[in-house]
């Protein structure tokens, strides 16, 4: 029971500083707002090895370090609205049969899209942001299967690890 | 890498329909786009001079008769400008949102606008 505890720590730890590292990753997709999202990494395999409670408990408390430590109020509303959007729909996606790690990324890289332009949406308080739903559609696409790539091949070296 | 790149039957119908979904919301957005577009704004030297409606047709003198703008069937079109170049009276008839004709000499800027937009595009930290 303990060591649940101590794998929270090192998970969220991981979480934080892949959301680091990203920030130092000098790859520009050109777009704005378009980015890798390490840290969902972490998270795509805390959903796969950890309850889903505490999955999500690790989503939330990720994004609220990391937007004390380097961002601002506006920065965290955005990455809840995306990281819980992104988690619930992994989560119900991972329940379906048939789709694989990677295709649970994807649908997870593209709702995390969407969650933060809804919240966009809501805070111009305009739809002029619609424009940028296809760019979204498709980087949350690529970024999703990048990560659910990883995610595979880190999975199968974690197999014998359980927590 | 084949070991890792294991995409079921659902995986790839699931990139299908984002790739469907996004280039409809694409195509949706060029045809609607410019649907919104109902008004044309003119500006000389960033100050705005007045908002124009495309629905009914009518001559505009800009900045006391250097330029005029001439609104027909929905379009606007510069019609005569006093600068030598006469660039912006050879520019095609704008009407589709965020379309413009400029006139550099004269520092006018008219922009074709829909008129629920506010006056900010988007705000960012």
């Amino acid at each position: 029971m303990k060591s649940r505890v101590a794998y929270f720590g090192v998970f969220t730890a991981l979480a934080l500083i892949f959301g680091y590292i990203e920030t130092l990753i000098p790859i520009s997709f050109g777009i704005p707002g378009v980015k890798l999202g390490l840290a969902n990494l972490i998270i795509v395999i805390a959903l796969y090895r950890m309850k889903l409670s505490e999955a999500f408990l690790l989503s939330v408390v990720r994004v609220l370090l990391s937007g004390f430590l380097f961002g601002n109020y506006f920065s965290i509303l955005y990455s809840l609205a995306g990281g819980l959007l992104s988690l619930t729909v992994m989560a119900v996606m991972k329940r379906q049969e048939g789709f694989s790690i990677a295709g649970v990324s994807i649908a997870g890289g593209v709702f995390h899209n969407v969650g933060q332009l809804i919240i966009a949406a809501l805070v111009v308080e305009t739809f002029s942001v619609t424009y940028y739903i296809p760019v979204l559609l498709i980087a949350g696409l690529l970024t999703g299967l990048l990560i659910g790539i990883l995610a595979g091949g880190m999975l199968k070296r974690l197999a014998e690890l359980s927590f | 890498m084949k070991t890792f790149l294991k995409l079921k039957k659902k995986d790839w119908l699931l990139i299908i329909i984002i790739i469907c979904v996004a280039g409809l919301a694409f195509f949706l957005h060029e045809k609607i786009g410019g649907r919104g577009a109902n008004c044309v704004t003119i500006k000389v030297d960033g100050t705005i001079q007045g908002v124009y409606s495309l629905a009914e047709d009518q001559e505009i003198e800009i900045n006391g008769g250097t330029n005029l703008l001439v609104i027909r069937n929905q379009e606007a079109n510069m019609k005569e400008a006093d600068c030598p170049d006469q660039l912006c009276v050879h520019q095609k008839p704008v009407s589709k949102n965020h379309e413009s004709i400029i006139c550099l000499p004269n520092k006018v800027v008219v922009e074709v606008d829909s008129s629920e937009n506010s006056e900010f595009d988007a705000v960012t930290n």
